[in-house]
């Protein structure tokens, strides 16, 4: 494994994985891959395609099991078998696709499969209010309507959408997939925002991208995958850009220590 | 599925900014009807009409036909009646087909499957065989009906075959079954017609009035609960503040159904006999507009209507919010042959019995053509059901119309093609219009 780096000072991660194997037929996608998720903190997960990114998510997320190894959630032991054990901890994705429905409009795309009743018929009013209310607790002001359709909405208003959509249920684990791949700046600036903002509501937060401007905007730590082990992880004070290209390329690093760019504007607002 | 893509670009904040404002339907943000009539012109303009072709459709057909009918015959009282009761099946059948077309998926077979069931419930009635009281034998028919729905809905979601080929078949297989069924009678075609009071019932619902006050005063209270539910929904969203049209439109709405309502009761209370009397409006009216009521509030109001759009816009963002595909899937199936043996049992009873000779191929085709004219698209995810009742109003008039003018079985054939192919010529440019559209905003 990589080096060993100082974790951060929160007592307990909120989501551990310890020894997590994974493998499909022959194919061993994930090798003894230990994470800490913290709670209040951004996590960015990192690595170059078919690292096993995308793997390590679903199975945190339910839709694999995992082979071997364990899961702890906020320090006691859990299993993840399906998306909805992992909504019951409070574990929430939002993929790349952002799975939006077009034809409807804001509230019923965020209360999609959880719709609320009253006497067996949807109770509109009442998810209006709630729907409007995460927004605005969001910040999410720039749509119009919450009446209008997802499909009249905007690259980075659909994320913010969905994104309000997996926090509106107390979760207390976020895990965005890509968020701002397809966006343009003004739209990754809204989306990164957001991400802060959830991160402030003292959710844990993981981040997968490639971006690594996005990355070191907005990341409090940082792991990288490379051929379905995980090289390293730890505070992104630690790591510059030339560093995490070396984990994502090679799987090892000969730099070390605290960043020299410039990017340690950023981490002093923190 | 094409899916609307993200933006590539980064625009300059002033243009996203203008261009989030523009991307908005305007008709959520109108604050009076002037603003909402100036919002409504403006998305017609950019390609999105609703159901206004249709509306312009039906006025059409009523001006060319009352032009060309002999002794212009069209708008008479007796002829609207019988557009209605016409209308009324293609109504029917086409909100049945609805469900299945918001998936994205389609339902040929209705015609002839409804037909079995419609056939079961005629060959039960009849006296000089088993005799079963009318309403055990409408149970039987429906469920027969609903049996089918089931099967075809399950070899297209378990198995996931081709919902055009498995009601393909459908059609063939159900004509065959419907045809062995009406073979069952001892000599000729099962019959309504008859003095006993038990097929009296069955022959009534397409053919029996309601006395004319008793019709005004049924369209009074059903137009005062419409619009007390409209009011009185309207004010409690705008008193918290949530997304409510203006106070104008609420009462522009509640003012047109109170017209439509006078005209229909009253056009239906014209005495339209050439000898003796014949007035009020025909049951069929009244079951037709149960029917809607009750599909629009499981659409519009209910859990399994929410997915049901939501698995017509993107399979994927319902499977993944822990819906059953394949329950709501075969249960819109269910619900559109169930629907569709309301509508042949009326056909049946428009007849006056049940024939061997019923078109359920030409059925199908109207219906589906009803609903896709109205504004419904063949894609899936956008449709309502008072699509059903515009739509079928439009092919009703045609149907009648062809009718009025002597034109036979062969130029019936070529003009269902034609308006077939006009109502899906419609839904594709519409969508690849609104598809542009979409792209060229951001």
């Amino acid at each position: 494994m990589g080096q060993v780096i100082k974790d951060s000072p929160a007592a307990e991660p909120r989501f551990k994985a310890r020894g997590v194997d994974k493998h499909f037929g022959p194919v061993q996608a994930l090798t003894q891959v230990d994470l800490d998720l913290y709670a209040g903190q951004v996590t960015a997960l990192c690595g170059d395609n078919g690292a096993g990114k995308s793997v390590l998510t679903k199975c945190i997320a339910g839709i694999y099991e995992i082979d071997h190894g364990q899961f702890f959630w906020e320090g006691n032991p859990v299993h993840v078998r399906s998306p909805r054990d992992a909504a019951r901890l409070g574990i929430e994705t939002v993929y790349q696709d952002l799975a939006l429905a077009d034809n409807l409009d804001i509230v019923q795309n965020m209360f999609l499969g959880r719709e609320r009743l009253r006497s067996g018929l949807l109770n509109e009013d009442d998810m209006e209010r709630a729907a409007t209310k995460t927004l605005a607790d969001l910040r999410v002001t720039t749509v119009r309507s919450i009446r209008q359709p997802v499909a009249s909405l905007s690259g980075g208003q659909r994320q913010s959408v969905a994104v309000a959509k997996a926090v509106m249920w107390n979760s207390k684990l976020v895990m965005l997939d890509e968020p701002t791949a397809a966006l343009g700046v003004v739209q990754t600036k809204m989306v990164l925002d957001l991400v802060r903002r959830l991160r402030d509501r003292g959710l844990a937060v993981m981040v997968i991208s490639h971006n690594l401007n996005d990355v070191f905007e907005v990341a409090d730590r940082i792991a990288v995958v490379h051929l379905g082990r995980l090289v390293t992880q730890g505070p992104a004070s630690d790591f510059d850009r030339q560093s995490v290209v070396d984990y994502m390329t090679t799987g090892a690093s000969s730099r070390s220590g605290p960043r020299t760019d410039a990017d340690g504007a950023t981490s002093g607002t923190r | 599925m094409a899916r609307a893509e993200a933006p590539e670009t980064a625009p300059d904040p002033t243009a996203a900014a203008e261009a989030a404002t523009l991307e908005v339907p305007p008709e959520l943000v109108a604050q009076s009807l002037g603003e909402w009539f100036r919002a409504w012109l403006t998305r017609i303009r950019s390609g999105d009409s609703g159901v206004l072709p249709v509306i312009l459709a039906l006025v059409i057909i009523t001006i060319v036909f009352q032009a060309i009918s002999p002794h212009n015959v069209f708008l008479s009282a007796g002829n609207l009646v019988n557009l209605f009761q016409q209308s009324a099946v293609f109504i029917v059948l086409a909100m049945g087909e609805l469900f299945v077309i918001l998936l994205g998926e389609i339902d040929l077979s209705i015609g002839y499957a409804g037909g079995v069931g419609a056939a079961v419930t005629v060959q039960l009635v009849q006296p000089a065989t088993t005799k079963w009281p009318w309403w055990a034998a409408v149970l039987a028919g429906l469920l027969v009906c609903v049996v089918i729905g089931a099967l075809q809905g399950t070899l297209v979601t378990r198995l996931r075959l081709s919902s055009l080929i498995v009601t393909l078949a459908g059609l063939l297989i159900w004509q065959g079954t419907m045809l062995i069924v009406l073979g069952l009678a001892f000599s000729g075609y099962p019959s309504l017609a008859g003095l006993d009071s038990n097929r009296q019932v069955l022959y009534n619902l397409m053919n029996g009035t309601i006395d004319p006050v008793i019709s005004w005063i049924g369209a009074a209270v059903v137009v005062l609960a419409i619009a007390a539910l409209l009011w009185f929904g309207d004010s409690r969203r705008r008193r918290s503040g949530l997304v409510a049209p203006p106070v104008s439109l609420t009462l522009l709405k509640i003012v047109l159904i109170a017209i439509v309502a006078t005209s229909v009761v009253a056009i239906c209370n014209i005495n339209r006999a050439a000898f003796g009397t014949q007035e009020g409006v025909p049951w069929v009216i009244p079951i037709v507009l149960a029917v809607f009521a009750v599909w629009m509030t499981i659409l519009q109001r209910t859990r399994f209507g929410r997915y049901v759009y939501a698995i017509g816009g993107n399979p994927e963002a319902a499977r993944r919010a822990g819906i059953n595909l394949a329950a709501i899937r075969t249960l819109c199936f269910i619900i559109c042959t169930f629907t569709a043996g309301i509508g042949l049992l009326l056909y049946a009873s428009y007849l006056g019995g049940m024939s061997g000779n019923i078109n359920g191929g030409q059925l199908v085709l109207y219906a589906i053509a009803s609903v896709v004219l109205a504004g419904t698209s063949l894609f899936g995810g956008r449709g309502k059901v008072i699509h059903g009742i515009l739509g079928g109003l439009v092919i009703g008039g045609i149907y009648n119309g062809m009718g009025l003018l002597g034109l036979d079985v062969r130029w019936q054939f070529i003009v269902t093609g034609l308006v077939l192919l006009v109502a899906i010529t419609i839904d594709s440019l519409s969508r690849r219009s609104a598809t542009s559209g979409s792209a060229a905003r951001v």
